[in-house]
Protein backbone atom coordinates (compact mmCIF):
# COMPACT_ATOMS: atom_id res chain seq x y z
CA UNK A 1 0.00 0.00 0.00
CA UNK A 2 1.22 3.64 -0.76
CA UNK A 3 -0.59 4.85 1.84
CA UNK A 4 -2.88 3.82 4.58
CA UNK A 5 -5.06 6.35 6.46
CA UNK A 6 -6.35 4.59 9.90
CA UNK A 7 -9.29 6.20 11.62
CA UNK A 8 -8.35 9.50 11.12
CA UNK A 9 -10.07 11.99 12.87
CA UNK A 10 -9.71 15.83 12.72
CA UNK A 11 -11.52 18.20 15.16
CA UNK A 12 -11.84 21.76 14.95
CA UNK A 13 -13.45 23.24 18.27
CA UNK A 14 -16.65 21.24 18.37
CA UNK A 15 -16.83 20.87 14.86
CA UNK A 16 -15.43 17.42 13.47
CA UNK A 17 -14.56 18.01 10.10
CA UNK A 18 -13.55 14.32 9.70
CA UNK A 19 -14.63 11.60 11.57
CA UNK A 20 -12.89 7.91 11.68
CA UNK A 21 -11.98 7.98 7.83
CA UNK A 22 -10.33 4.93 7.42
CA UNK A 23 -8.70 3.54 3.67
CA UNK A 24 -5.88 1.59 2.33
CA UNK A 25 -4.49 3.05 -1.52
CA UNK A 26 -2.46 0.43 -3.11
CA UNK A 27 -0.01 2.19 -6.02
CA UNK A 28 -1.04 2.87 -9.52
CA UNK A 29 -4.66 3.87 -9.12
CA UNK A 30 -6.66 6.85 -8.95
CA UNK A 31 -9.03 7.24 -6.02
CA UNK A 32 -11.80 9.78 -6.45
CA UNK A 33 -13.09 11.55 -3.32
CA UNK A 34 -16.60 12.96 -3.41
CA UNK A 35 -19.06 14.53 -0.98
CA UNK A 36 -20.74 17.60 -1.00
CA UNK A 37 -19.62 21.46 0.36
CA UNK A 38 -18.23 21.34 3.71
CA UNK A 39 -18.01 17.48 4.05
CA UNK A 40 -14.49 17.08 5.21
CA UNK A 41 -12.59 16.49 1.70
CA UNK A 42 -9.95 19.66 1.61
CA UNK A 43 -9.36 18.74 5.69
CA UNK A 44 -8.71 15.08 4.95
CA UNK A 45 -6.20 16.20 2.74
CA UNK A 46 -4.38 18.28 4.87
CA UNK A 47 -4.59 15.76 7.23
CA UNK A 48 -2.67 13.72 5.28
CA UNK A 49 -0.01 15.84 4.25
CA UNK A 50 0.87 17.24 7.33
CA UNK A 51 -1.41 20.68 7.11
CA UNK A 52 -3.02 19.34 10.40
CA UNK A 53 -1.89 16.58 12.83
CA UNK A 54 -5.56 14.65 13.01
CA UNK A 55 -7.04 14.58 16.36
CA UNK A 56 -6.93 10.75 16.47
CA UNK A 57 -5.68 8.42 13.87
CA UNK A 58 -2.70 7.37 11.79
CA UNK A 59 -1.19 8.13 8.09
CA UNK A 60 0.94 6.40 6.85
CA UNK A 61 2.70 6.95 3.43
CA UNK A 62 4.94 4.01 1.90
CA UNK A 63 5.38 2.34 5.42
CA UNK A 64 6.51 5.25 6.79
CA UNK A 65 4.22 7.01 9.73
CA UNK A 66 4.03 10.28 9.09
CA UNK A 67 0.80 11.43 11.48
CA UNK A 68 1.30 15.08 12.24
CA UNK A 69 5.06 15.22 10.62
CA UNK A 70 5.59 18.72 9.21
CA UNK A 71 4.42 19.07 5.16
CA UNK A 72 7.81 19.30 4.13
CA UNK A 73 8.66 16.16 5.25
CA UNK A 74 5.91 14.49 3.29
CA UNK A 75 6.75 16.19 0.12
CA UNK A 76 10.14 14.92 0.66
CA UNK A 77 9.02 11.65 0.88
CA UNK A 78 7.26 11.53 -2.28
CA UNK A 79 3.92 12.80 -1.78
CA UNK A 80 2.85 16.38 -3.30
CA UNK A 81 -0.70 18.07 -3.46
CA UNK A 82 -2.04 20.86 -5.05
CA UNK A 83 -4.55 23.48 -3.51
CA UNK A 84 -8.39 24.10 -4.20
CA UNK A 85 -7.48 27.94 -3.40
CA UNK A 86 -4.42 28.64 -5.73
CA UNK A 87 -1.45 29.43 -3.96
CA UNK A 88 1.01 30.67 -6.62
CA UNK A 89 4.38 32.09 -5.40
CA UNK A 90 3.42 35.49 -6.82
CA UNK A 91 6.57 37.30 -7.60
CA UNK A 92 8.17 34.82 -8.71
CA UNK A 93 7.93 33.80 -12.39
CA UNK A 94 5.65 30.30 -13.07
CA UNK A 95 9.25 28.81 -14.39
CA UNK A 96 10.89 29.89 -10.85
CA UNK A 97 7.33 28.29 -9.26
CA UNK A 98 7.96 25.17 -10.83
CA UNK A 99 11.92 24.91 -10.15
CA UNK A 100 10.96 25.06 -6.15
CA UNK A 101 8.90 22.31 -7.15
CA UNK A 102 11.89 20.03 -8.67
CA UNK A 103 14.28 21.40 -6.31
CA UNK A 104 12.33 20.38 -3.19
CA UNK A 105 10.52 17.31 -3.77
CA UNK A 106 10.68 13.78 -3.89
CA UNK A 107 14.28 13.93 -6.30
CA UNK A 108 15.83 17.12 -4.47
CA UNK A 109 17.19 18.29 -7.42
CA UNK A 110 20.23 21.13 -8.06
CA UNK A 111 19.01 23.90 -9.90
CA UNK A 112 20.74 22.93 -13.24
CA UNK A 113 18.95 19.95 -13.11
CA UNK A 114 15.47 21.37 -11.52
CA UNK A 115 15.14 23.93 -14.39
CA UNK A 116 15.64 21.11 -16.92
CA UNK A 117 12.44 19.09 -15.65
CA UNK A 118 10.33 22.30 -15.18
CA UNK A 119 10.29 23.52 -18.33
CA UNK A 120 9.79 19.33 -19.28
CA UNK A 121 6.64 19.46 -16.90
CA UNK A 122 5.56 23.49 -18.15
CA UNK A 123 5.44 22.31 -21.67
CA UNK A 124 3.46 19.11 -20.30
CA UNK A 125 0.90 21.06 -18.67
CA UNK A 126 0.77 23.60 -21.15
CA UNK A 127 2.64 26.52 -20.07
CA UNK A 128 5.39 26.80 -21.47
CA UNK A 129 4.57 29.52 -23.36
CA UNK A 130 3.95 31.46 -19.79
CA UNK A 131 7.04 30.13 -18.22
CA UNK A 132 8.70 33.85 -17.76
CA UNK A 133 5.77 35.77 -16.47
CA UNK A 134 5.08 36.22 -12.91
CA UNK A 135 2.56 33.40 -11.59
CA UNK A 136 0.70 36.54 -9.93
CA UNK A 137 -0.04 37.32 -13.19
CA UNK A 138 -1.85 34.40 -14.48
CA UNK A 139 -5.56 33.57 -14.76
CA UNK A 140 -7.15 30.91 -12.65
CA UNK A 141 -7.14 28.15 -15.26
CA UNK A 142 -3.77 29.01 -15.90
CA UNK A 143 -2.92 29.00 -12.01
CA UNK A 144 -4.51 25.69 -11.51
CA UNK A 145 -2.24 24.25 -14.20
CA UNK A 146 0.76 25.83 -12.49
CA UNK A 147 -0.61 24.55 -8.88
CA UNK A 148 -0.23 20.59 -10.93
CA UNK A 149 2.85 21.78 -12.32
CA UNK A 150 4.62 22.46 -9.96
CA UNK A 151 3.49 19.12 -7.62
CA UNK A 152 4.93 17.37 -10.83
CA UNK A 153 8.45 19.06 -10.58
CA UNK A 154 8.33 16.75 -7.70
CA UNK A 155 8.19 13.91 -9.16
CA UNK A 156 5.64 12.07 -6.49
CA UNK A 157 4.79 8.57 -5.96
CA UNK A 158 1.47 9.61 -4.75
CA UNK A 159 -0.24 13.36 -5.81
CA UNK A 160 -3.40 15.20 -4.23
CA UNK A 161 -5.24 16.87 -6.53
CA UNK A 162 -8.31 19.10 -4.81
CA UNK A 163 -10.75 20.60 -7.33
CA UNK A 164 -8.24 20.67 -10.62
CA UNK A 165 -11.27 20.79 -12.62
CA UNK A 166 -13.24 23.75 -10.37
CA UNK A 167 -13.86 26.97 -12.66
CA UNK A 168 -12.26 25.80 -15.37
CA UNK A 169 -14.44 25.83 -19.04
CA UNK A 170 -15.63 22.83 -21.13
CA UNK A 171 -12.25 22.57 -23.26
CA UNK A 172 -10.08 23.40 -20.11
CA UNK A 173 -11.46 20.34 -18.28
CA UNK A 174 -11.22 17.83 -21.39
CA UNK A 175 -7.81 19.21 -21.57
CA UNK A 176 -7.28 18.44 -17.80
CA UNK A 177 -8.66 15.22 -18.06
CA UNK A 178 -6.09 13.76 -20.70
CA UNK A 179 -3.34 15.54 -18.49
CA UNK A 180 -4.49 13.39 -15.16
CA UNK A 181 -4.54 10.30 -17.31
CA UNK A 182 -1.26 10.68 -18.80
CA UNK A 183 -0.07 11.27 -15.24
CA UNK A 184 -1.43 8.11 -14.15
CA UNK A 185 -0.05 6.51 -16.62
CA UNK A 186 3.50 7.71 -15.66
CA UNK A 187 2.97 5.31 -12.81
CA UNK A 188 1.87 8.20 -10.48
CA UNK A 189 -1.00 7.47 -7.82
CA UNK A 190 -3.89 9.69 -7.87
CA UNK A 191 -6.33 10.97 -4.87
CA UNK A 192 -8.42 13.74 -6.64
CA UNK A 193 -11.11 15.67 -4.79
CA UNK A 194 -13.75 16.51 -7.76
CA UNK A 195 -17.30 18.05 -8.11
CA UNK A 196 -17.58 17.43 -11.57
CA UNK A 197 -18.99 13.81 -11.40
CA UNK A 198 -18.72 12.62 -14.76
CA UNK A 199 -14.18 13.56 -14.61
CA UNK A 200 -14.10 11.54 -11.17
CA UNK A 201 -16.86 8.27 -12.68
CA UNK A 202 -14.68 7.77 -15.28
CA UNK A 203 -11.13 9.15 -14.45
CA UNK A 204 -11.45 6.67 -10.73
CA UNK A 205 -10.60 3.25 -10.36
CA UNK A 206 -12.52 3.54 -7.05
CA UNK A 207 -14.22 6.07 -5.30
CA UNK A 208 -14.75 7.70 -1.60
CA UNK A 209 -17.81 9.74 -0.52
CA UNK A 210 -17.50 11.40 2.86
CA UNK A 211 -20.38 13.45 4.60
CA UNK A 212 -20.43 15.41 7.54
CA UNK A 213 -16.69 13.95 7.78
CA UNK A 214 -17.71 10.51 7.86
CA UNK A 215 -16.91 8.09 4.99
CA UNK A 216 -20.72 6.69 3.68
CA UNK A 217 -19.75 4.91 1.34
CA UNK A 218 -16.46 3.41 -1.04
CA UNK A 219 -16.08 1.37 -3.83
CA UNK A 220 -16.10 1.42 -7.76
CA UNK A 221 -17.73 4.20 -9.15
CA UNK A 222 -20.50 1.67 -10.55
CA UNK A 223 -21.24 0.64 -6.86
CA UNK A 224 -21.12 3.75 -5.33
CA UNK A 225 -23.65 5.71 -8.02
CA UNK A 226 -25.89 3.18 -7.02
CA UNK A 227 -25.41 3.42 -3.15
CA UNK A 228 -28.74 4.58 -1.73
CA UNK A 229 -26.91 6.78 0.89
CA UNK A 230 -24.78 8.06 -1.43
CA UNK A 231 -27.66 9.23 -3.82
CA UNK A 232 -29.43 11.08 -1.21
CA UNK A 233 -26.79 12.72 0.87
CA UNK A 234 -25.19 13.59 -2.60
CA UNK A 235 -26.63 12.89 -5.45
CA UNK A 236 -29.37 14.00 -4.80
CA UNK A 237 -30.72 12.64 -8.42
CA UNK A 238 -31.21 8.36 -8.40
CA UNK A 239 -30.57 8.63 -12.40
CA UNK A 240 -28.40 11.15 -12.20
CA UNK A 241 -24.85 8.88 -11.43
CA UNK A 242 -26.34 6.18 -13.99
CA UNK A 243 -26.72 8.84 -16.61
CA UNK A 244 -23.14 10.89 -15.94
CA UNK A 245 -21.46 7.24 -16.90
CA UNK A 246 -23.64 6.85 -19.68
CA UNK A 247 -22.41 10.00 -21.02
CA UNK A 248 -18.88 9.19 -21.09
CA UNK A 249 -19.43 6.52 -22.47
CA UNK A 250 -20.66 7.49 -25.77
CA UNK B 1 33.13 32.40 -15.44
CA UNK B 2 29.41 32.64 -16.03
CA UNK B 3 28.71 34.46 -13.04
CA UNK B 4 30.96 37.39 -13.54
CA UNK B 5 30.32 37.73 -16.87
CA UNK B 6 26.39 38.68 -15.35
CA UNK B 7 25.27 42.35 -15.31
CA UNK B 8 23.61 41.63 -12.41
CA UNK B 9 26.78 41.19 -9.95
CA UNK B 10 29.22 43.12 -11.73
CA UNK B 11 26.87 46.29 -11.45
CA UNK B 12 26.36 46.65 -8.16
CA UNK B 13 30.63 45.44 -7.52
CA UNK B 14 31.55 48.24 -9.81
CA UNK B 15 29.47 50.81 -7.77
CA UNK B 16 31.00 49.51 -4.33
CA UNK B 17 34.36 49.52 -6.53
CA UNK B 18 33.76 53.01 -6.69
CA UNK B 19 32.61 53.80 -3.45
CA UNK B 20 35.86 52.58 -2.46
CA UNK B 21 38.21 54.35 -4.99
CA UNK B 22 37.02 57.54 -4.80
CA UNK B 23 38.97 58.54 -1.33
CA UNK B 24 42.57 56.70 -3.07
CA UNK B 25 41.82 60.00 -6.15
CA UNK B 26 40.87 62.77 -3.01
CA UNK B 27 43.92 61.57 -0.91
CA UNK B 28 41.56 63.36 1.79
CA UNK B 29 40.78 61.37 5.18
CA UNK B 30 37.10 63.14 5.10
CA UNK B 31 36.29 61.70 1.72
CA UNK B 32 37.81 58.11 3.16
CA UNK B 33 35.34 58.45 6.29
CA UNK B 34 32.34 59.48 4.19
CA UNK B 35 32.94 57.05 2.11
CA UNK B 36 33.44 54.75 4.69
CA UNK B 37 30.05 55.24 6.22
CA UNK B 38 28.76 54.88 2.48
CA UNK B 39 30.52 51.35 2.38
CA UNK B 40 29.18 50.33 5.71
CA UNK B 41 25.36 51.36 5.02
CA UNK B 42 25.85 49.27 1.42
CA UNK B 43 27.33 46.20 3.34
CA UNK B 44 24.87 46.01 6.21
CA UNK B 45 21.83 46.95 4.08
CA UNK B 46 22.79 44.00 1.59
CA UNK B 47 23.12 41.42 4.62
CA UNK B 48 19.66 42.84 5.79
CA UNK B 49 18.12 42.07 2.73
CA UNK B 50 19.11 38.44 2.38
CA UNK B 51 16.35 38.24 5.10
CA UNK B 52 14.47 41.10 4.85
CA UNK B 53 14.29 41.05 0.38
CA UNK B 54 15.11 37.61 0.07
CA UNK B 55 12.98 35.64 2.44
CA UNK B 56 10.74 38.44 3.58
CA UNK B 57 10.94 38.69 7.54
CA UNK B 58 11.32 42.12 9.04
CA UNK B 59 14.23 42.24 11.42
CA UNK B 60 14.00 45.99 13.15
CA UNK B 61 16.91 44.83 15.30
CA UNK B 62 19.52 44.20 12.95
CA UNK B 63 21.94 46.55 14.45
CA UNK B 64 22.49 43.98 17.13
CA UNK B 65 24.71 41.65 15.46
CA UNK B 66 26.88 44.47 14.63
CA UNK B 67 26.71 45.46 18.39
CA UNK B 68 27.55 42.22 19.34
CA UNK B 69 30.25 41.46 17.38
CA UNK B 70 31.85 44.92 17.49
CA UNK B 71 31.77 44.04 21.54
CA UNK B 72 33.38 40.57 20.93
CA UNK B 73 36.09 41.89 18.81
CA UNK B 74 36.90 44.85 20.15
CA UNK B 75 37.14 42.99 23.57
CA UNK B 76 39.83 40.81 21.74
CA UNK B 77 41.62 43.28 20.19
CA UNK B 78 41.65 45.69 23.33
CA UNK B 79 42.30 43.19 26.18
CA UNK B 80 43.92 40.13 24.60
CA UNK B 81 45.81 42.21 21.79
CA UNK B 82 44.20 40.30 18.97
CA UNK B 83 45.05 41.00 15.38
CA UNK B 84 42.04 43.32 14.04
CA UNK B 85 41.44 40.65 10.82
CA UNK B 86 41.05 37.79 13.08
CA UNK B 87 39.21 39.81 15.56
CA UNK B 88 36.93 41.13 12.68
CA UNK B 89 36.01 37.33 11.82
CA UNK B 90 35.29 35.98 15.70
CA UNK B 91 32.81 39.32 15.49
CA UNK B 92 31.25 37.77 12.87
CA UNK B 93 31.16 33.96 14.31
CA UNK B 94 29.43 35.52 17.63
CA UNK B 95 26.94 37.25 15.29
CA UNK B 96 26.61 33.92 13.44
CA UNK B 97 26.36 31.95 16.61
CA UNK B 98 23.60 34.44 18.38
CA UNK B 99 21.13 34.33 14.86
CA UNK B 100 21.55 30.49 15.38
CA UNK B 101 20.31 30.48 18.68
CA UNK B 102 17.75 33.29 17.74
CA UNK B 103 16.58 31.17 15.11
CA UNK B 104 15.70 28.30 16.20
CA UNK B 105 13.70 30.52 18.66
CA UNK B 106 12.15 33.76 17.00
CA UNK B 107 11.81 32.77 13.46
CA UNK B 108 9.13 30.77 14.44
CA UNK B 109 7.47 33.81 15.20
CA UNK B 110 5.59 35.14 11.93
CA UNK B 111 5.21 38.57 10.43
CA UNK B 112 4.72 41.80 13.12
CA UNK B 113 5.83 39.06 15.67
CA UNK B 114 9.24 38.73 14.86
CA UNK B 115 10.01 42.02 14.03
CA UNK B 116 9.08 42.93 17.40
CA UNK B 117 11.19 40.13 19.13
CA UNK B 118 14.12 41.41 17.27
CA UNK B 119 13.56 45.14 18.70
CA UNK B 120 13.56 42.93 21.81
CA UNK B 121 16.25 41.05 21.22
CA UNK B 122 18.82 44.53 20.51
CA UNK B 123 17.61 46.21 23.78
CA UNK B 124 18.12 42.76 25.61
CA UNK B 125 21.58 43.27 24.63
CA UNK B 126 22.18 46.48 25.45
CA UNK B 127 20.87 45.57 28.77
CA UNK B 128 23.35 42.86 29.23
CA UNK B 129 26.34 44.79 28.25
CA UNK B 130 25.40 47.74 30.06
CA UNK B 131 25.59 45.10 33.06
CA UNK B 132 28.93 42.89 31.97
CA UNK B 133 31.89 43.95 33.72
CA UNK B 134 34.30 42.26 30.89
CA UNK B 135 32.76 44.37 28.29
CA UNK B 136 33.37 47.29 30.62
CA UNK B 137 29.72 47.92 31.43
CA UNK B 138 27.89 51.20 31.35
CA UNK B 139 31.31 52.55 30.23
CA UNK B 140 32.15 50.38 27.35
CA UNK B 141 35.41 49.71 26.74
CA UNK B 142 38.28 52.36 25.23
CA UNK B 143 41.07 51.47 22.89
CA UNK B 144 44.60 52.05 24.28
CA UNK B 145 45.82 53.79 21.59
CA UNK B 146 49.29 51.92 21.57
CA UNK B 147 47.68 49.54 20.21
CA UNK B 148 47.46 50.96 16.59
CA UNK B 149 51.37 51.15 16.38
CA UNK B 150 50.95 47.61 15.83
CA UNK B 151 49.75 48.92 12.57
CA UNK B 152 51.80 51.68 11.66
CA UNK B 153 50.47 54.32 13.36
CA UNK B 154 46.72 55.37 13.65
CA UNK B 155 46.93 56.85 9.91
CA UNK B 156 47.81 53.01 8.62
CA UNK B 157 45.59 51.46 10.88
CA UNK B 158 42.63 53.76 9.75
CA UNK B 159 43.14 52.91 6.13
CA UNK B 160 43.61 49.47 6.85
CA UNK B 161 40.28 49.54 8.07
CA UNK B 162 38.87 51.25 5.11
CA UNK B 163 39.83 48.60 2.82
CA UNK B 164 39.17 45.41 4.98
CA UNK B 165 35.70 47.22 5.35
CA UNK B 166 35.67 47.83 1.50
CA UNK B 167 36.63 44.21 0.84
CA UNK B 168 34.10 43.20 2.55
CA UNK B 169 31.25 45.03 1.31
CA UNK B 170 32.70 43.39 -2.23
CA UNK B 171 32.27 39.86 -0.66
CA UNK B 172 28.71 40.89 0.60
CA UNK B 173 27.84 41.90 -2.69
CA UNK B 174 29.07 38.45 -4.29
CA UNK B 175 27.22 36.63 -1.34
CA UNK B 176 24.06 38.52 -1.66
CA UNK B 177 24.09 37.49 -5.76
CA UNK B 178 25.42 34.05 -4.94
CA UNK B 179 22.53 33.38 -2.82
CA UNK B 180 19.90 34.99 -4.96
CA UNK B 181 21.23 32.29 -7.62
CA UNK B 182 20.96 29.14 -5.44
CA UNK B 183 18.63 26.63 -4.83
CA UNK B 184 18.73 28.08 -1.34
CA UNK B 185 18.08 31.32 -2.26
CA UNK B 186 15.07 30.12 -4.37
CA UNK B 187 13.79 28.42 -1.24
CA UNK B 188 14.20 31.80 0.97
CA UNK B 189 11.95 33.46 -2.14
CA UNK B 190 9.49 30.68 -2.06
CA UNK B 191 9.20 31.20 1.92
CA UNK B 192 8.95 34.88 0.86
CA UNK B 193 6.21 34.41 -0.99
CA UNK B 194 4.41 31.95 0.81
CA UNK B 195 5.57 30.04 3.76
CA UNK B 196 2.89 27.40 4.00
CA UNK B 197 2.92 26.44 -0.09
CA UNK B 198 6.57 26.57 0.49
CA UNK B 199 7.13 23.65 3.35
CA UNK B 200 3.85 22.11 1.15
CA UNK B 201 6.36 21.77 -2.02
CA UNK B 202 9.14 20.15 0.21
CA UNK B 203 11.25 23.55 1.64
CA UNK B 204 12.43 22.99 4.94
CA UNK B 205 11.34 26.34 5.66
CA UNK B 206 12.79 26.36 9.36
CA UNK B 207 16.19 25.55 8.58
CA UNK B 208 16.07 28.12 5.79
CA UNK B 209 15.25 30.78 7.59
CA UNK B 210 18.09 30.10 10.24
CA UNK B 211 20.60 30.26 7.66
CA UNK B 212 18.92 33.28 5.42
CA UNK B 213 19.36 34.75 9.62
CA UNK B 214 23.05 33.17 10.27
CA UNK B 215 24.33 34.97 6.74
CA UNK B 216 22.36 38.40 7.61
CA UNK B 217 24.00 38.75 10.99
CA UNK B 218 27.69 37.51 10.19
CA UNK B 219 28.56 40.28 8.32
CA UNK B 220 26.81 43.13 10.65
CA UNK B 221 29.14 41.16 13.17
CA UNK B 222 32.27 41.79 11.23
CA UNK B 223 31.66 45.27 9.94
CA UNK B 224 31.14 45.96 13.74
CA UNK B 225 34.67 44.82 14.31
CA UNK B 226 36.06 47.15 11.67
CA UNK B 227 33.78 50.28 12.88
CA UNK B 228 34.72 49.99 16.25
CA UNK B 229 38.58 49.90 15.96
CA UNK B 230 38.42 52.60 13.78
CA UNK B 231 36.25 54.58 16.61
CA UNK B 232 38.41 53.52 19.25
CA UNK B 233 35.56 53.62 21.55
CA UNK B 234 32.65 51.30 22.23
CA UNK B 235 29.40 51.58 24.44
CA UNK B 236 25.98 49.80 24.79
CA UNK B 237 24.81 52.60 23.32
CA UNK B 238 26.67 53.17 20.29
CA UNK B 239 26.62 49.34 19.63
CA UNK B 240 22.66 48.89 19.94
CA UNK B 241 21.51 52.21 17.93
CA UNK B 242 17.84 51.11 17.06
CA UNK B 243 17.62 54.51 14.58
CA UNK B 244 20.37 52.74 12.84
CA UNK B 245 18.42 49.58 11.92
CA UNK B 246 15.34 51.57 11.00
CA UNK B 247 17.45 53.79 8.69
CA UNK B 248 18.76 49.85 7.42
CA UNK B 249 15.43 49.12 6.68
CA UNK B 250 14.85 52.33 5.08
CA UNK B 251 17.88 51.89 3.14
CA UNK B 252 17.03 48.35 2.03
CA UNK B 253 13.70 49.60 0.56
CA UNK B 254 14.38 52.43 -1.01
CA UNK B 255 17.02 50.69 -3.31
CA UNK B 256 14.55 47.69 -3.70
CA UNK B 257 14.13 45.07 -1.44
CA UNK B 258 14.73 41.49 -2.83
CA UNK B 259 17.23 42.68 -5.29
CA UNK B 260 21.06 42.94 -5.35
CA UNK B 261 21.74 46.21 -6.70
CA UNK B 262 19.12 47.55 -4.19
CA UNK B 263 20.53 47.72 -1.03
CA UNK B 264 23.87 48.77 -2.48
CA UNK B 265 22.13 51.56 -4.05
CA UNK B 266 19.46 52.63 -1.06
CA UNK B 267 22.54 52.22 0.93
CA UNK B 268 24.65 55.08 -0.70
CA UNK B 269 21.87 57.29 -1.74
CA UNK B 270 20.39 57.16 1.70
CA UNK B 271 23.80 58.33 3.27
CA UNK B 272 23.97 60.86 1.31
CA UNK B 273 20.49 62.51 1.56
CA UNK B 274 21.54 62.29 5.74
CA UNK B 275 24.93 64.02 4.98
CA UNK B 276 22.69 67.14 3.47
CA UNK B 277 20.39 67.02 5.77
CA UNK B 278 23.06 66.60 8.93
CA UNK B 279 24.36 70.60 7.38
CA UNK B 280 21.18 71.86 7.26
CA UNK B 281 20.39 73.41 10.83
CA UNK B 282 16.86 73.13 9.74
CA UNK B 283 17.06 68.97 9.20
CA UNK B 284 19.70 67.89 11.50
CA UNK B 285 17.22 67.45 14.54
CA UNK B 286 15.04 66.06 12.76
CA UNK B 287 16.82 63.19 10.36
CA UNK B 288 15.52 60.49 12.06
CA UNK B 289 11.53 61.93 11.52
CA UNK B 290 12.69 62.15 7.44
CA UNK B 291 13.53 58.74 7.78
CA UNK B 292 10.18 57.71 8.34
CA UNK B 293 8.36 59.82 6.48
CA UNK B 294 10.50 58.56 3.59
CA UNK B 295 9.60 54.49 5.06
CA UNK B 296 6.50 55.87 4.37
CA UNK B 297 6.53 56.99 0.97
CA UNK B 298 8.28 53.66 -0.08
CA UNK B 299 5.88 51.64 1.12
CA UNK B 300 3.23 53.82 -0.16
CA UNK B 301 4.28 54.54 -3.39
CA UNK B 302 7.24 52.13 -4.58
CA UNK B 303 6.93 49.41 -1.92
CA UNK B 304 9.48 47.34 -4.46
CA UNK B 305 12.29 50.33 -4.59
CA UNK B 306 14.44 52.10 -6.95
CA UNK B 307 15.42 48.84 -8.90
CA UNK B 308 12.52 46.74 -8.26
CA UNK B 309 10.38 49.56 -10.10
CA UNK B 310 12.74 50.02 -12.71
CA UNK B 311 12.39 46.22 -13.22
CA UNK B 312 8.85 46.09 -13.80
CA UNK B 313 8.59 49.31 -15.43
CA UNK B 314 11.34 48.07 -18.21
CA UNK B 315 11.38 43.91 -19.06
CA UNK B 316 14.73 44.69 -20.74
CA UNK B 317 16.17 45.63 -17.13
CA UNK B 318 15.41 42.66 -16.00
CA UNK B 319 18.44 40.43 -17.71
CA UNK B 320 20.84 43.39 -16.11
CA UNK B 321 19.89 44.62 -12.58
CA UNK B 322 19.80 41.96 -10.44
N1 LIG C 1 -9.01 25.54 9.81
C1 LIG C 1 -10.30 25.30 10.09
N2 LIG C 1 -10.84 25.76 11.22
C2 LIG C 1 -12.14 25.54 11.52
N3 LIG C 1 -12.98 24.87 10.72
C3 LIG C 1 -12.50 24.38 9.57
C4 LIG C 1 -11.14 24.58 9.18
N4 LIG C 1 -10.95 23.98 7.98
C5 LIG C 1 -12.12 23.45 7.64
N5 LIG C 1 -13.07 23.66 8.59
C6 LIG C 1 -14.45 23.20 8.56
O1 LIG C 1 -14.41 21.82 8.35
C7 LIG C 1 -15.46 21.42 7.49
C8 LIG C 1 -14.90 20.70 6.30
O2 LIG C 1 -14.26 21.62 5.45
P1 LIG C 1 -13.48 21.18 4.15
O3 LIG C 1 -12.56 20.08 4.49
O4 LIG C 1 -12.87 22.39 3.55
O5 LIG C 1 -14.65 20.66 3.23
P2 LIG C 1 -14.64 20.25 1.70
O6 LIG C 1 -13.25 20.37 1.18
O7 LIG C 1 -15.17 18.87 1.66
O8 LIG C 1 -15.57 21.21 1.02
C9 LIG C 1 -16.22 22.68 7.13
O9 LIG C 1 -17.33 22.78 7.98
C10 LIG C 1 -15.24 23.78 7.40
O10 LIG C 1 -15.89 24.96 7.75
MG1 LIG D 1 -12.46 21.55 -0.29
Amino acid sequence: MILQVNNVTKQFGGLTAVKNVTFDLPPGQILGLIGPNGAGKTTLFNCINGVYTPTRGKVSFRGEDITGAPTYRAARLGLARTHQIVRPLNELTVRENVIVGACYGREGLGLAKAEHVADEVLAFVGLAARANLLAGSLNVAQKKRLEMARALAARPYLLLLDEVLAGLNTAEVSGMIATIRQIREQGVTIIMIEHIMHAVMNLSDRIIVLNYGEMIAAGTPEEVSQNPQVIEAYLGDPELAARLLEEEKR
Amino acid sequence: MKTLRSPGLWLPLLLVAAFAVYPLITGSASTRESMFTVLMSVALASSLNILLGYTGYVSFGHIVFFGLGGYVGFYLIDEQGWHLFPAALLGGVAAGLLALLLGLSILRLRGAYFALATIGINEAMKAFAKQFALFGGPNGMELNFAIYRGYGGANAALWLVFWSLAVLALVVIFVSFKVKKSKFGLGLMAIREDEDAAEVMGVVAPRAKTWAYVLSAIFPGMIGVLFFFKNGVIEPESAFRLHLSIELLVMVMLGGQGTVLGPALGGAAYQSLRRTLLTSPMFRDIQLVVAGVLLLLIVLFIPSGAVGWLRSRWAALRRVLE
